[in-house]
């Protein structure tokens, strides 16, 4: 026989102001199994826990209903005080009354029915609950970086400093994304590279990290603190381990006229090449694509003169195993190329800036690059087109970002602050030049931010104009920029020499691929999903798997590694015990019941059904049934509502306790 | 600001099946946002649509439900990667067979409600109710679940009878 305590919360006025909570209380105390009803102003305070917590005790009571908030604000914190005075925590249950409810309806009268029915809903719902015992699993204390830009490169270092083992995965043949790419930083423009490649160094020498560059993730299986990734390392025909850097197979090989994507295409590398000098690990790779060699069979200069013997046109790519028991998701972000109407993305191009057709609109990564004393012009801004100095430059903010009409709604968040750098880095190279910005309205706020912004103004003579740009054209060597000043409400028509154009910060292409292999959630944009946006801001909903930086939306540096810390912050909490507890919202298998169809294995997303032999006490097979592994099973339960023999259940959402509920109306 | 609300002869019963993830979430900032709604929506909550049996629409309707509502996450933002794909599919397959058992599908509503969508969780239960207002009670169900809670033992007459029909 239970013996239900339930407990009203006022919440202030919150509930109490709609809801008549003392009738809520004294007509659940006629409810069959209820031995004990009341109400309470803050249920969630400390009197209130002590309330339940001594009624729990004085009134033996086997089961708790609090009606009160949603149990997306509370449930952890009545069931954590009913296991205080040693109930399981899963016979107590919440009824919302308060969002559901108070919140949302006027009519009192409505609102205390409503109110009655939702108690009575959870009070027959409860009745059926079944302790649960907490379920263990053990922790595998090392963690997986996917993604080598500054946030990959801070969360491996701080975990590996903290003394765990780290894998880092990088794509590209060097790690440092774009921060490696950029001239100087905003809002103290000091060299990115500077305070970039010591980083880089002291990732590739830590003692505590496997580097994998030019890798890419295959498959990821298993579950927090257990997941088996395999890992795609791709062919560099490099060997890693004998190569020593001299770097003479880049300046022998006959293939130099490859565009150099780092450098945006501003200048060519060889065919053998490391993205950029200061490249980590410092290990050409050969672009096969574009390699006489393995175009013609003829060639092999690099393999002739590597005094080490490193070439090895022969290598393939291999697949690693790692086993970790967490994963920091760095993958970052890419800029929307105008060139371009790619499939799939939702801006809907640019035609009007002339699709990139315009060798002098260019776009803020080029910029950075023109601007960056490594790049291809060694830090003197040259427009591309004639290498010409430019002396008008316009600036463009928000292309793509913030237009519901182009298809993305969002803000880029990093372009007015790169923009105003921009204007300063030109003016402080181009003394007679001058800087035009056609932003819709500043959006700077972080320390120092708005101090940075107007010294682009007052100090470096920027010229804002506030409005949009309808049209883009060539004439001649200018390219007239036409456009509107709102404030004043006038056209403008300026003739510039170069175009800077900032471009919408978008998710990685594939960055869904790479999710799904993850069990990850993603936006409608691609942005990886954090689990609260508030509150769980670098966890994922999926457990043991953290995010860091742009990947999951716009950041600019100090955010990406104040996020990246917060990630590796995250995983050594997990590693900070040997094992770990997860709530027991799983499914179960019947086991006589089970007929061995496997439905139930072809729905389940995570892979968390295998297969079970039932033997007799001779050891002859009876039958193979399924068998759900607590330690995968995420609880969603779509194995129970396909199982066509009901032999899956989901504990905490049994046949059982919902048919309860339904019955209360 | 308060309007005299208008009183209805009818006031339907509606039960919600809801996700947790989603759309649970977005009633939840519905309140947060103290959006109003009529009150007749019961919200029953699962991990995810994929959880829902269809068994659990029959057993409602034989409970008195008047109008159900079966919503969760929006395509492709499922929070266990798949369970609304599942459920979509289960759910098209079922309403086919609760159209040909003479069911008025205006009495079930599907939808993709998310955690950021208080304002379309308002409007998708002022709808529902609002339409099965319209559409008065629904009795067939609640009447075949009395009929099969006899009311006698097991060997009442009226049992009786019905076996020797058989
Ligand atoms: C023009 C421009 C100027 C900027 N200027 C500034 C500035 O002055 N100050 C400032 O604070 N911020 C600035 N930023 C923002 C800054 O670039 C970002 O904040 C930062 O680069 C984000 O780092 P990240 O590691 O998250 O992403 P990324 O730098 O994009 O790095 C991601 C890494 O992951 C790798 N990767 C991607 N997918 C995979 C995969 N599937 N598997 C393995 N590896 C993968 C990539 O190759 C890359 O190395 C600027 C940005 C732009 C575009
Ligand atoms: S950060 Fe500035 S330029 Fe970039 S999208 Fe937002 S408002 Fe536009
Ligand atoms: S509840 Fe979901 S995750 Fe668990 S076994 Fe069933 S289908 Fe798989």
């Amino acid at each position: 026989m239970s013996r239900i305590g339930v407990f009203i919360c006022h919440c202030g006025e919150n509930i109490s102001r709609t809801v008549d909570v003392e009738l809520v209380a004294s007509t659940a105390s006629q409810f069959p199994g209820v031995a004990f009803a009341t109400d309470y102003k803050y249920m969630c305070s400390d009197p209130g826990q002590s309330l339940i917590k001594k009624a729990v005790s004085e009134h033996r009571l086997t089961h708790v209903v609090v009606a009160a908030c949603s149990p997306r604000m509370h449930e952890r914190t009545f069931r954590k005080a009913v296991e205080q005075v040693g109930l399981n925590p899963f016979l107590c249950e919440m009824a919302n009354i308060r969002e559901h409810c108070s919140w949302v309806h006027e009519d009192r009268e409505e609102a205390t029915q409503k109110a009655i029915e939702i108690v009575g809903m959870l009070v027959e719902r409860v009745k059926k609950n079944r302790v649960l015992p907490t379920i263990t699993v053990p922790v595998t204390k090392r963690a997986l970086v996917i993604g080598g830009g500054i946030a990959g490169i801070q969360a491996a270092l701080d975990i590996a400093d903290a003394g765990h083992q780290v894998v880092l995965v990088e794509r590209e043949p060097s790690i440092g994304g774009h921060m490696a790419q950029l001239s100087e930083t905003f809002p103290t423009l000091d060299c990115s590279q500077c305070i970039m490649t010591p980083k880089m160094v002291d990732l590739a020498n830590h003692p505590n990290i496997i580097m994998h560059t030019y890798s890419e993730i295959e498959q990821v299986d298993g579950y927090i603190g257990n997941f088996q990734v395999t890992i795609r390392k791709k062919a560099r025909s490099v060997d890693e381990n004998k190569c020593t850097g001299c770097g003479i197979c880049m300046t022998k090989c006959p293939q130099k006229k490859i565009p150099n994507i780092f450098d945006r295409n501003l200048g060519t590398r060889t065919a053998i090449y490391v993205p950029f000098p200061q490249a980590v690990p410092n290990v050409p790779v050969i672009d096969r694509e574009n390699c006489t060699m393995f175009k013609t069979g003829k060639c092999g200069v690099c393999q002739k003169v590597c005094g080490p013997g490193a070439i090895d046109f022969n290598q393939q790519d291999t697949l690693i195993v790692e086993p970790v028991g967490a994963i920091v998701v760095a993958t970052g972000f890419e800029l929307y190329d105008i060139t371009e109407k790619p499939k799939g993305s939702p801006i809907k191009g640019y035609g009007e800036f002339g699709h990139g057709k315009i060798p002098d609109v260019i776009d803020g990564l080029t910029f950075e690059r023109l601007a960056s004393a490594s790049g291809p012009t060694g830090g003197k801004i040259l427009r591309p087109s004639d290498g010409k100095e430019p002396k008008q430059v316009v600036f463009i903010q928000c292309v793509g970002s913030r237009s519901r009409e182009k298809g993305i709604s969002y803000c880029s968040k990093i372009c007015c602050m790169y923009t105003a750098k921009h204007t300063m880095l030109y003016h402080h190279k181009v003394h007679d030049g001058q800087a035009y910005v056609f932003f819709m309205d500043a959006r700077v706020p972080g320390k120092s931010y708005d101090e940075f912004w107007r010294r682009a103004i007052e100090e470096e003579e920027a010229v804002y104009i506030r409005g949009m740009v309808s049209r883009l054209y060539q004439k001649g060597d200018k390219i007239v920029v036409m456009g509107s000043d709102i404030s004043v409400g006038v056209q403008v028509e300026i003739e510039a020499d170069l175009v800077v154009l900032a471009t919408a910060v978008q998710p990685r292409k594939g960055a869904d691929a790479l999710a799904q292999k993850l069990g990850i959630s993603y936006d409608k944009y691609h942005f990886y999903s954090e689990a609260h946006a508030k509150l769980k801001p670098v966890e994922c909903a999926t457990a043991g798997i953290y995010l860091a930086g742009a990947c999951q939306g716009p950041k600019d540096i100090p955010d990406t590694v104040s996020q990246a810390s917060a990630a590796a912050a995250k995983v050594m909490t997990l590693f900070s015990k040997d094992k770990l507890e997860r709530e027991p919202i799983v499914a179960r298998v019947k086991e006589n019941n089970c007929v061995g169809c496997f439905a139930c294995r072809k729905v389940c997303a995570y892979g968390a059904v295998e297969e079970k032999e039932i033997r007799d006490r001779q050891g002859n097979l009876i039958k193979m049934v399924a068998y759900v592994n607590p330690g995968v099973c995420a609880g969603c339960g779509t194995c129970q509502a396909t199982c066509p023999s009901k032999s899956v259940e989901l504990d905490g959402y049994t046949d059982e306790q919902i048919v309860a509920m339904i019955e209360a109306l | 600001m308060h309007t005299e609300k208008p009183k209805h002869d009818f006031e339907p019963k509606i039960i919600a099946f809801v996700c947790t993830w989603c759309t649970y979430a977005g009633a939840d900032l519905a309140g947060t946002s103290r959006m109003q709604y009529p009150a007749n929506v019961r919200v029953l909550k699962f991990p995810c649509t994929g959880r829902i049996d269809p068994v659990f629409i029959i057993k409602a309707f034989q409970q008195g439900a008047d109008g159900i509502l079966i919503s969760g996450c929006h395509p492709g933002d499922c929070h266990y990667i798949s369970g609304n794909y599942h459920a979509r599919r289960r759910f098209a397959a079922f309403r086919k067979l609760l159209e040909f058992i003479g069911v008025d599908l205006n009495r079930i509503q599907f939808s993709w409600v998310s955690a950021a969508e208080g304002g379309k969780w308002v409007d998708v239960v002022t709808d529902l109710t609002e339409r099965v207002r319209t559409m008065g009670p629904m009795v067939e169900f609640k009447d075949l679940a009395l009929e099969e809670q006899w009311s006698g033992g097991l060997n009442s007459p009226d049992l009786q009878e019905i076996y020797e029909a058989m």
